[in-house]
């Protein structure tokens, strides 16, 4: 389209004399890689021999898991009791957790779902991953609130299913939203994660086949619903993609709005704000990319994928870090000033509260972990040392659970009544489940990359150099027309 | 290379669907039949140790209810008599039957009869018998027509929601309380008659049934 408007209408001779700059798109796919080599890559993962450090990992993590389960198991042999909550901090840190875990996952969604819709072409060296995190994510999630209830084998009821009770759960409630909102939410990653990698188990059912594994060629080829790639696969395919793209685009706001709504909906100084499902949402993005940043690093230098993901994508994904950690600051700020300019002394001392009173040490290292972290990837020598953004990325994880632990606690031990403040401190069975939680993350992540491939092999292709062969040269291609011109 | 799968397997993800439908189904209906008190504890009805029938006693003698079970009216919880209830007549009438022998031991001993409870409470569950019995709840809306029982049988599900089908809509049921232990009225006018009088009742009695968890959950 752009070679025609070209011939058909002279060049205005204005651009001529100013000269528009030509602004090279960055290449996604470095090093002029074939197509093949990037199947040989991802597929390589797979096929090879189970790595020693796989091994090692994975023994560790299933150490740690085993910290959750046994957690549990006391739990439910004991009573909820176990935990450390107790009035007036009712709420701690298994929401804290809840939050946390939940948030990651939005990284997953927003790179699957609103930059496929956007057309950011860089998404796709990152978003399986990033998909498996969230739907790992959610699995470490709803352990907590379900968990929460004590009586775990009643969590069902949770759900509207019409028993001889004859009542209902109360639906003015946002912890029953919160049962839709995360069930939803769970719902659609997995179809988008699983939909997304139908192409690609059919790249390794035919590849196990042709090699002579039948057994694995077998169940690759179960999962892969007889995908042969013909011309109708492909066009339903997209638009399935599509679809579940527009589908999943209003849950990346609105799965951590209803979350906020947990808090904001309360009469809890320092919870009851409108300012709320924003910063969480801001929030949960921000925590999300940490995440992406420090698992999608480690798998860059183990796996030698430096030109698949290259330094474009190191780059944009700590731009959005920093976005998304400015905004969290600007909330913060906000948070003082509606306390001030509302004129209400509770949440006036709510705030003064978390900033210098019994939790300020948690409240100064959420400052620091979620608002100054991220300002070093302004500077593009910081972005490009590779090993210091996987340490700043743990510091916005690390200030992400800290965040949720201030708003949580600290509101809780001060509220109305002097009478009923109280201090919170977790309990060794409390560490020892939510320590255990990485652990069942870890197994999951590591199986994920030793079973799935953790790239969509064909969408890369499609936005490789390559994929354009009679585009644009290199330095302008990897977004087709709309390159330099 | 042969093929992976046979041509069938296209079909597969159909049948799939289907066998889970059929399957859910199953699963959905056999529970709400099999699995919810209406089945479970409807028509529970133990051999106890003296054969007492309440069809003879309070059927065709017309004995009222509360001649032995005293207390209904005055206390959250419903007697079961004493033996020296059932000897203010059995002392006299048929004071040789072999089948009152259970009775006479206790009378003698003073170890209670070991009746076996039929109407079992769980118990988290709060219910008090002279606040419903007090306000006109007849023994018929949760005990059946014990008149007529040779044996008595668990009649109603006393499901947590059949206590709240009362507690939504109390005229339903309510009837002057002389009327309690008649468990043969009905309103004359039927339920048309039967829902205008209950609602002056709970107009008049200041009826407010509990349908919060903490009413009956406490």
């Amino acid at each position: 389209m752009a070679h025609a408007a070209e011939s058909n209408y002279p060049t205005p001779t204005i651009l001529q004399e100013v000269k528009p700059a030509v602004l090279p798109r960055a290449t996604l796919v470095e090093n002029n890689r074939s197509f093949g080599w990037v199947t040989d890559k991802i597929c390589g993962i797979i096929e090879g021999k189970t790595p020693t450090w796989w091994w090692v990992c994975f023994v560790l993590a299933a150490i740690i898991a085993s910290f959750t389960v046994a957690g549990l198991i006391y739990l439910v042999a004991t009573g909820v009791g176990v935990w450390g909550h107790a009035n007036p901090v009712n709420w701690a840190w298994d929401i804290v957790n809840f939050v946390f875990w939940i948030g990651i996952g939005h990284a997953g969604t927003l790179i699957s779902a609103i930059l496929c819709l956007l057309r950011q072409k860089w998404r796709t060296s990152i978003n399986r991953a990033a998909e498996a995190m969230t739907i790992f994510a959610v699995v470490c999630a709803a352990i907590f609130p379900v968990f929460h209830v004590g009586r775990v084998w009643f969590a069902w009821y949770l759900f509207p299913i019409p028993t001889a009770n004859s009542i209902w759960q109360n639906f003015r409630s946002p912890l029953e939203w919160d049962v839709f909102a995360v069930s939803t939410y769970g719902t659609v990653s997995v179809l988008f994660w699983y939909v997304g990698m139908i192409p690609d188990l059919a790249i390794l059912r035919d590849r196990f086949t042709a090699a002579g594994n039948r057994l694995r060629g077998f169940l690759y080829g179960l999962f892969a619903m007889g995908w042969r790639g013909s011309n109708r696969h492909w066009s339903n395919y997209e638009m399935a993609y599509l679809i579940l793209a527009g589908v999943a685009t209003p849950l990346v706001l609105s799965v951590h709005t209803i979350v906020s709504f947990d808090f904001a909906v309360s009469l809890i100084p320092g919870w009851h704000t409108t300012i709320f499902p924003p910063y969480f949402v801001a929030g949960a993005i921000f925590s999300g990319f940490g995440m992406v940043l420090t698992l999608m690093l480690p798998l860059r230098a183990i796996y030698g994928m430096q030109d698949l993901i290259t330094q474009y994508h190191i780059d944009c994904m700590c731009k959005i870090t920093l976005a998304t950690g400015t905004m969290v600051g600007y909330a913060y700020g906000m948070e003082f000033f509606i306390a001030w300019y509302g004129a209400n002394p509770y949440e006036g001392f709510a705030f003064i509260n978390r900033a210098f009173g019994q939790y300020a040490w948690a409240y100064w290292i959420m400052i620091s972990c979620n608002v100054l972290t991220p300002q070093f990837f302004w500077f593009k020598a910081i972005r490009r040392n590779t090993a210091l953004v996987w340490v700043l990325s743990i510091f916005v994880n690390v200030g992400m659970w800290f965040e949720r632990f201030v708003i949580i606690v600290t509101s809780l031990a001060r509220d109305f009544v002097p009478s009923s403040w109280g201090y919170y401190s977790p309990s060794v069975v409390e560490i020892f489940t939510f320590f255990g939680t990485f652990g069942v993350f870890s197994v999951l992540f590591l199986l994920f990359i030793r079973f799935l491939p953790v790239m969509p092999m064909a969408e890369l292709k499609a936005v490789m150099p390559q994929g354009d062969p009679h585009g644009h040269p290199a330095p302008a291609s990897g977004h087709g027309d709309h390159g330099a011109h | 290379m042969s093929k992976l799968f046979p041509k069938s397997a296209n079909r597969l993800p159909l049948q799939i669907v289907i066998y889970l439908v059929v399957l859910g189904g199953i699963v959905t209906a056999a529970t709400t039949y099999y699995a919810t008190p209406k089945y479970i504890r409807v028509g529970y009805a133990p051999v106890q140790p003296v054969e007492f029938s309440h069809a003879l006693h309070a059927g065709n003698l017309g004995i009222d209810c509360r001649y032995c079970h005293s207390n209904v009216e005055k206390s959250g919880h419903s007697n079961v008599p004493t033996s020296q209830t059932c000897m203010n007549c059995h002392s006299i009438i048929k004071a040789n039957s072999p089948q009152l022998e259970p009775i006479r031991a206790s009378y003698a001993s003073g170890d209670p009869v070991p009746w076996v409870n039929v109407h079992v409470m769980p118990n988290y569950v709060y219910f008090n018998h002279s606040v419903h019995v007090s306000r006109g709840v007849s023994c018929v809306e949760c005990h059946g027509r014990v008149d007529q029982m040779e044996v008595v049988r668990h009649e109603k599900p006393l499901s947590m929601g059949f206590c709240l089908d009362c507690h939504r809509a109390p005229e339903k049921v309510l009837r002057s309380p002389e009327l309690v232990t008649k468990l043969d009225w009905v309103h004359p006018k039927g339920m048309q008659g039967q829902i205008e009088d209950g609602k002056k009742f709970v107009h008049d009695w200041n009826v407010q049934p509990p349908q919060s968890c903490s009413g009956c959950h406490r």
